[in-house]
């Protein structure tokens, strides 16, 4: 597809969808949302530029290959576990910060890394799968 | 003691991950280090001779009784100085002996692991352990035979002894486990305490032949001896240091560390000394044809262990004092001549003894030191071996049960042992040159160093036994129970020993000679083995293995066919009728009680989920399938919404545009639609298709009536905000109460994108 509408109007709606697919990570622990359906979102307009242009340009001109994604997303995750080793808690109990700051108590802990980490895992897996399937020569 | 283990290891990473850390001086540091802890356990000797010991344990996994414990007594004590004593000049011969070869410090980093693993066995205080630090040893020589990974004959035989000693070891865990049970522990200690309990327990006799199947195969036992003559592939730092001084030794360690658990039975003192006695005599009469001078070391080695199994085997004080005392009679020359061998190799660029020759000309020094090592291998004076010898036959001759049998095949064995030992060192040094030496540009006593100690050492404790004596009492003192005094001596007097001795020497020059004098006698004599015994165990082996790979590959080929569809039918089948088993079984349930009226809004979202559905199975185009797939997806994130579980219907709702998205993606690019099925198959798919649909339903219908006296539930919401800071309690649960399952989910979807990436890369790169 070479559209000049769906290029143009991907440049915006792309960096909207990641806006929002970062809000819908972080307001997950209190309210609907979370690491999972924010790392589909981010895929998706990752999708959505593949879309609008070709795909090998994508995948080329795309800074951070999926690949990396899967690993740092798998690197946070365990990387989230450690605390609780040196806690002496049992494996993947979540540990907590709590700040006081000006704003109010900010609460830190390592379900966010964990969080965060899902949230790589899947954006990695979806631009994997985006770009697999939609590569030109393989259906030749 | 941990702290030692922990640094070879750490030891070992380092220069794994620093190749170029100290390039040159590599195998020297790690010298150095075998020396500290030479050093370190020559520090505790007044400690251990006064019979103490020092154990260090803790836990591990509490909840199955495995502990982490090292225990350093008499007798960890005696075969973690051999370790680390002989470690030490190995590695000192291993700085010059490998100074040629590409990739040596790779083999330097798979020694020293190999001596952590080995010491990390000796001092093992949990069987459990010991059988981890066990494969571990294993795993190490099977790297280490491979060595010269271009040869084909080195593979072959890296992977023959990798077979059996890891099956060996399975079959020790299993007898490990088997007797753990009767007692409830893998301490050692405790099964020593409980010995009686074990020895009547009926589990005994499985257990003893378990554990001895690990013995066997790792200390190169009759009718599993032949890995060992393939294992001399490896370089000659490993066959000496592995395959003659320390890893071969375990099984006849773990023998001697059990022996007061489990020895003292019948069984103990019958099966044992018959596998003992054939491999003694098999090893000693089959070195005898062999032209390789590493294969008859290697033939003499096997002798030599059957020797240890046999002596831990007849199970008195004085065949364990003969075993301990041979066990370093043994560790002294064979590591010495295999270090020979490996110079001699070096000069001369041959192993084969008919190639060999008037070597004293060229090699004084080695052969005066090989000459002191073959008098201990034959037995004589005035050498350790000689008192080691005299001290087996005395335990032969007062071995209850079988001692004439087990006294005249031993004869037969020291003649063969007396005849190898000159043959060797007249066919190598002496007789008329055939092949000359070359010059090394090194400096060739660097060779000669490790092997110079070890026959001093041989030679001193020869002539003064007494030095050797106290050390091997707290030894005993562990696998006798009872204390008792070691007195070496290397005059025994006029008994029946001696003249048991005089004979075998007298025998055994006499064959000698006879090798020497008469040519054909040795070629008719290699014929006859190779006729007779040509059923080589080795290939044997190898067809068993083969025709085994050949058995599951035609069995794999039956359930692994490769067709995507009947993958994804057996499945659904398989767990149709499994449910449908169970509603059977459970017939009386009671499935619904009460229908509540819905609005009509959510009756119709129903409708519509199923019409699509319909509509999905019967398209005639793919585009109306995928779009009819999307109508009910959509159509139950919105009965989702209604039920307000708004997590859920966000994550279909995605996952359903996901799916969409790259269904379009395909779609475009896949050949026309056709109708490809049979009327039949479509009717055994309707099939499978109701029986599964028809138990979700049946399911779905009594998951409504299932009482949990507790749900579960109730504790997320309580806990959710309390605990975990988080009122999203979808969320809180995924990321924090349940995060295993979490990441186990992500690792599957992880490695389904790898999956997918791989599968479509290969072909890309096919075309």
């Amino acid at each position: 597809m070479n559209s000049v509408i769906l290029q143009l109007a991907s440049k915006y709606v792309r960096a909207l969808l990641l806006i929002f697919a970062l809000i819908v990570l972080f307001r997950g622990h209190n309210h609907p949302g979370g690491g999972f359906i924010g790392g589909m979102l981010a895929g998706l307009s990752v999708a959505y530029r593949g879309f609008a242009y070709r795909q090998e340009e994508v995948r080329k001109n795309i800074r951070i290959q999926p690949e990396y994604y899967i690993a740092s997303g798998f690197f946070l995750i365990l990387l989230s576990m450690i605390p609780s080793i040196f806690m002496m808690h049992d494996l993947m109990t979540g540990e907590w910060l709590k700040l006081n700051t000006f704003f109010g108590v900010i609460k830190l802990g390592t379900p966010l890394v964990f969080d965060v980490g899902v949230f790589l895992a899947v954006i990695g897996v979806t631009i994997l799968f985006m770009f697999s399937l939609n590569r030109q020569n393989l259906w030749k | 003691m941990p702290t030692i283990l922990l640094t070879y290891f750490i030891l070992g990473l380092i220069s794994f991950f620093f190749p170029g850390w100290l390039k040159k001086q590599k195998a020297l540091v790690f010298a150095l280090w075998q020396l500290v802890v030479f050093a370190y356990l020559m520090i505790q000797r007044p400690l251990i001779l006064q019979g103490d010991f020092i154990s260090f344990t803790s836990n591990w996994l509490p909840q199955l009784g495995i502990n982490f414990g090292f225990i350093l007594d008499g007798l960890s004590w005696i075969f973690a100085l051999i370790v680390s004593g002989i470690g030490v000049l190995v590695f000192l011969y291993a700085h010059v002996y490998m100074q040629a070869y590409e990739q040596k410090e790779r083999f330097y980093f798979h020694l020293l692991l190999f001596s952590g693993a080995m010491l990390g066995l000796v001092l093992s205080g949990n069987l459990i352990q010991l059988f981890i630090f066990w494969e571990l040893t294993s795993v190490l020589s099977f790297l280490l035979i491979s060595f010269f990974h271009q040869k084909e004959e080195a593979r072959k035989a890296a992977f023959q002894s990798f077979y059996l000693t890891a099956f060996g070891g399975l079959s020790l865990l299993a007898g490990i486990i088997l007797l753990g049970t009767i007692v409830d522990s893998y301490e050692v200690s405790v099964w020593i305490q409980q010995a009686s309990e074990i020895k009547s327990s009926q589990l005994y006799l499985p257990g003893l032949i378990l554990i001895l199947g690990g013995v066997i195969t790792k200390s190169a036992q009759f009718p599993f001896h032949f890995w060992l003559p393939g294992a001399m592939q490896a370089p000659a730092p490993v066959s000496s240091y592995l395959h003659s001084a320390t890893m071969v030794k375990a099984g006849v360690f773990i023998l001697v560390r059990l022996n007061p658990a489990l020895g003292g039975t019948m069984e103990w003192t019958y099966i044992i000394p018959v596998v003992g006695v054939f491999t003694m005599l098999v090893g000693s009469y089959l070195a005898i044809t062999q032209t390789d001078i590493k294969a008859i070391l290697a033939y003499t080695t096997i002798s030599a262990l059957g020797i240890l199994v046999l002596l831990t085997g007849i199970d008195t004080t004085l065949s364990m004092k003969a075993a301990l005392v041979f066990l370093f009679v043994h560790a002294f020359y064979k590591a010495t001549l295999f270090m020979v061998a490996g110079f001699i190799d070096k000069k001369t660029g041959t192993r084969d003894i008919r190639e060999l020759g008037g070597l004293i000309k060229y090699l004084p020094v080695t052969f005066v030191i090989s000459a002191l090592a073959l008098l201990s291998m034959a037995g004589l004076p005035p050498m350790l071996g000689f008192l080691g010898k005299e001290l087996i036959y005395e335990a032969k001759v007062q071995s209850p049960g079988i001692a004439n049998m087990m006294l005249i095949l031993g004869v037969t064995s020291n003649i063969f042992m007396v005849a190898v030992s000159l043959f060797f060192l007249y066919r190598v040094f002496l007789g008329k040159v055939n092949t000359v030496p070359k010059k090394l540009n090194k400096n060739g006593m660097l060779f000669l160093i490790g092997p110079a100690i070890l026959v001093l050492l041989s030679l001193v404790f020869g002539l003064f036994p007494k030095v050797l004596g106290p050390a091997l009492e707290p030894a005993l003192e562990v696998i006798r129970v009872e204390g008792y005094k070691v007195k070496l001596k290397l005059w025994h007097g006029f008994s029946d020993v001696f003249f048991l001795s005089l004979f075998t020497v007298v025998m055994g020059t006499a064959l000698a000679f006879l090798l020497v004098k008469r040519r054909n006698v040795l070629l008719m004599w290699r014929r006859f083995n190779q006729k007779v015994f040509g059923i080589s165990f080795s290939d044997l082996f190898y067809n068993t293995i083969e025709r085994f790979i050949d058995l599951s590959k035609s069995n794999t080929r039956i359930v692994q066919h490769g067709y995507h569809r009947y993958y994804i039918l057996t499945i659904i089948l398989f767990a149709a009728s499994f449910l449908w088993y169970q509603a059977y079984v459970t017939r009386d349930w009671v499935l619904s009680t009460g229908f509540s009226l819905q609005p009509f809004y959510i009756t119709g979202l129903v409708l519509i989920i199923a019409l699509s559905a319909l509509q999905s199975a019967v398209a005639k185009s793919r585009l109306t399938t995928i779009i009819a797939m999307g109508v009910a997806g959509y159509g139950l994130s919105l009965i989702y919404l209604y039920y307000s579980a708004i997590d859920l219907a966000i994550t279909q709702i995605v996952v359903e545009t996901l799916t969409l998205v790259m269904f379009i993606l395909i779609l475009q690019r896949l050949p026309i639609f056709a109708n490809l099925s049979s009327r039949l198959t479509k009717i055994r798919d309707l099939g499978i298709a109701l029986l599964f649909g028809s138990v979700m339903t049946l399911f779905a219908l009594k998951a409504i009536n299932v009482d949990f006296q507790y749900p579960i539930s109730d504790y997320y919401l309580e806990n959710s905000a309390l605990k975990a800071y988080g009122e999203n309690v979808v969320n809180v649960i995924l990321v924090d109460f349940r995060a295993l399952d979490t990441l186990g989910e992500v690792t599957v979807i992880g490695i389904a994108a790898l999956g997918v990436y791989v599968l479509l890369r290969k072909k890309m790169t096919k075309q």
